[in-house]
């Protein structure tokens, strides 16, 4: 370990091992991590006006939503397959067009597919700026660029599958061995082939399990943009709190479950299978 | 070719037809989901409004983006989700720790895991805006309903990665200090603790990230931070003052994230 100005201020404990060599022991950083913590904790604290005895008090608010949804609203079921497919399809159409949109990002991305720090910088700025923007806020700028309804939820997640899935295949590529690309090179294939034969294998599995997993996770951000008018079930969510009907409220986040569960296992299933 | 090499080729199982049946199940899945979907492209004032954004952010208000002295400026909005963020992931994960135990097989039995796996997968699915919602009741809108929401949304994703690093322990300094005569306290002291420590550390700083992210949608409900200011703004189509919010906003998860991955990467290289 490198001496560092904390090691000055709190010395080493030094041992003497039985063959006479000296062995220094870097003191902890463990209180020094804690103080910053504990101060950013306090004054987070502060800022944010947490105050513990409220949940003591008043915690039973919580629950008295949570019991309203009891027992969901068994009427309403009908009513929430419309926007629940909406929902499914908007992530669906926007994790695929995102996910095969991310190959020629990644590609551009990676510094040892393209030799050109330039144009690497530039995309990989492009991809990480793409994914500061919180999904809700792209879907509010795409409902006013294309109007009310799921086309600006298909966007907003296209977008943000496309900065997801870039991003961790340009660091995915550039981590592959690239000894198999240049012996194929060598036996004479061309950069395309070599390509084909010595990454497309090695990155494939992981590309198609980021992608499932980006879909597993898009479902669950697809339910919440009908808050901003994105179509799918947070429109239904969203109408129905406002009229405070919480069996209906309670209905819709069961399906939603459902359905997230069963999806989720199926993309468990092929990941597993993938790995 | 060689002949070894063709036998071992004939060896590969042929999977055309699994292939092809996922294939088509994925190109059906498109078609339906093309179907409901309306591709509606621009709204007709959309390329206006698209402009109007884009010169908005190129052009932000900056006495706003650099109001540092009152509550309403930029910088304390950005500090005051910083805060949202960081008091959420802490509590998160605090509460994450017990529920990663019980979510782990290799911890407790089977039926136990399985069962906090269920209520896990419940609490991760309903949606934040949902929390927030049922914490203002509590709390008041405000951003003390936006940390307790943070809170209950980071368990999910934080506990599931926590309990991947308690399944990957590894037992084989368990065994040597037993070999050693340690005692079970010095065994979790020395053997378990430090190698939790610094992942959980790690998983915990991986979610402050996302979570400083998630913390604009808080403010759709009123659970305080930058987001209601946002799309206040952008609803009254200010779009001056959109822009200097979403540059600090991208200023700000730019650095955490060029942060985060620096001390991750200490911590996981020792």
């Amino acid at each position: 370990m490198r001496e560092t100005v904390y090691d000055k201020i709190f010395k080493p404990k030094t041992y003497t091992l039985s063959n006479g060599k000296e062995v220094k022991q870097h003191a902890s950083r463990m209180p020094f991590i804690l103080l910053i913590v504990l101060f950013i904790t306090i004054v987070s604290w502060e800022v944010t006006g947490v105050d513990l005895s409220m949940i003591r008090t008043r915690g039973y608010q919580f629950i008295v939503i949570l019991l309203a949804m009891f027992p969901p609203n068994l009427n309403f079921m009908s009513n929430v397959w419309g926007p629940l497919f909406d929902t499914i399809q908007m992530s669906l159409l926007g994790s695929i067009a995102g996910a095969l949109l991310a190959i020629p990002f990644a590609l551009l991305s990676s510094s040892n597919i393209i030799r050109n720090q330039l144009l690497n910088g530039f995309f990989k700025l492009f991809l990480s700026i793409l994914r500061t923007l919180p999904t809700l806020v792209t879907a509010l700028i795409a409902t006013f660029i294309f109007g009310l309804g799921t086309m600006a939820g298909t966007v907003a997640i296209f977008i943000f599958t496309l900065s997801y899935i870039g991003k961790l295949m340009y660091e995915h590529i550039e981590n592959v061995d690239m000894g198999a690309f240049e012996a194929h090179e060598s036996m004479g294939l061309s950069k395309v082939e070599a390509f084909r034969y010595a990454i497309v294998p090695d990155v494939m599995p992981t590309y198609l399990s980021v992608s499932l997993y980006a879909f597993e996770g898009n479902i669950r951000y697809a339910a919440i943009l009908g808050y901003v008018g994105a179509g799918g079930v947070g429109l239904l969510l969203d109408e129905r709190l406002g009229w405070r009907d919480y069996p209906s409220v309670g209905m819709v986040l069961l399906i939603l479950m459902l359905v997230v569960f069963v999806i989720e296992r199926i993309s468990e299933y092929f990941r597993m299978k993938l790995t | 070719m060689n002949k070894a090499v063709q036998l071992q080729l004939e060896k590969e199982p042929n999977r055309k037809l699994y292939l092809s049946t996922i294939g088509i199940i994925l190109a059906a899945l498109l078609v339906w989901s093309f179907m409901g979907v309306n591709i509606t492209g621009f709204d007709p004032r959309g390329t206006q409004i698209a402009s109007n954004i884009f010169w908005g952010i190129l052009s932000p208000d900056l006495a706003f983006l650099f109001d540092f002295r009152t509550a309403g400026g930029v910088p304390y909005l950005l500090f005051e989700t910083i805060a949202i963020a960081f008091l959420g992931t802490i509590f998160g994960s605090l509460l994450a720790i017990p529920i990663s135990f019980l979510m782990s097989p290799s911890v407790v039995s089977k039926p136990v895991a399985f069962v906090t796996r269920l209520v896990v997968i419940f609490i991760r699915t309903i949606p934040s805006l949902v929390y927030g919602l049922m914490f203002i009741r509590v709390t008041g809108p405000g951003p003390y309903a936006g940390v307790l929401t943070m809170s209950l949304t980071s368990i999910g994703m934080i506990s599931r990665l926590y309990v991947d690093v308690i399944e990957n322990l590894d037992r084989g300094v368990l065994e040597a200090m037993t070999s050693m005569g340690c005692n079970t306290y010095e065994k979790i002291r020395y053997g378990i603790l430090p190698q939790l420590f610094s992942n959980f550390l790690s998983v915990t700083i991986y979610r402050y990230d996302m979570n400083l992210r998630d913390a604009t949608i808080l403010g759709l409900v009123g659970a305080g931070g930058i987001g209601a200011p946002l799309i206040f703004a952008m609803r009254s189509y200010r779009w001056n003052e959109v822009g200097s919010i979403l540059i600090g906003l991208v200023i700000l998860i730019l650095a955490v994230e060029i942060f985060s991955n620096k001390l991750r990467s200490k911590l996981v290289n020792g």
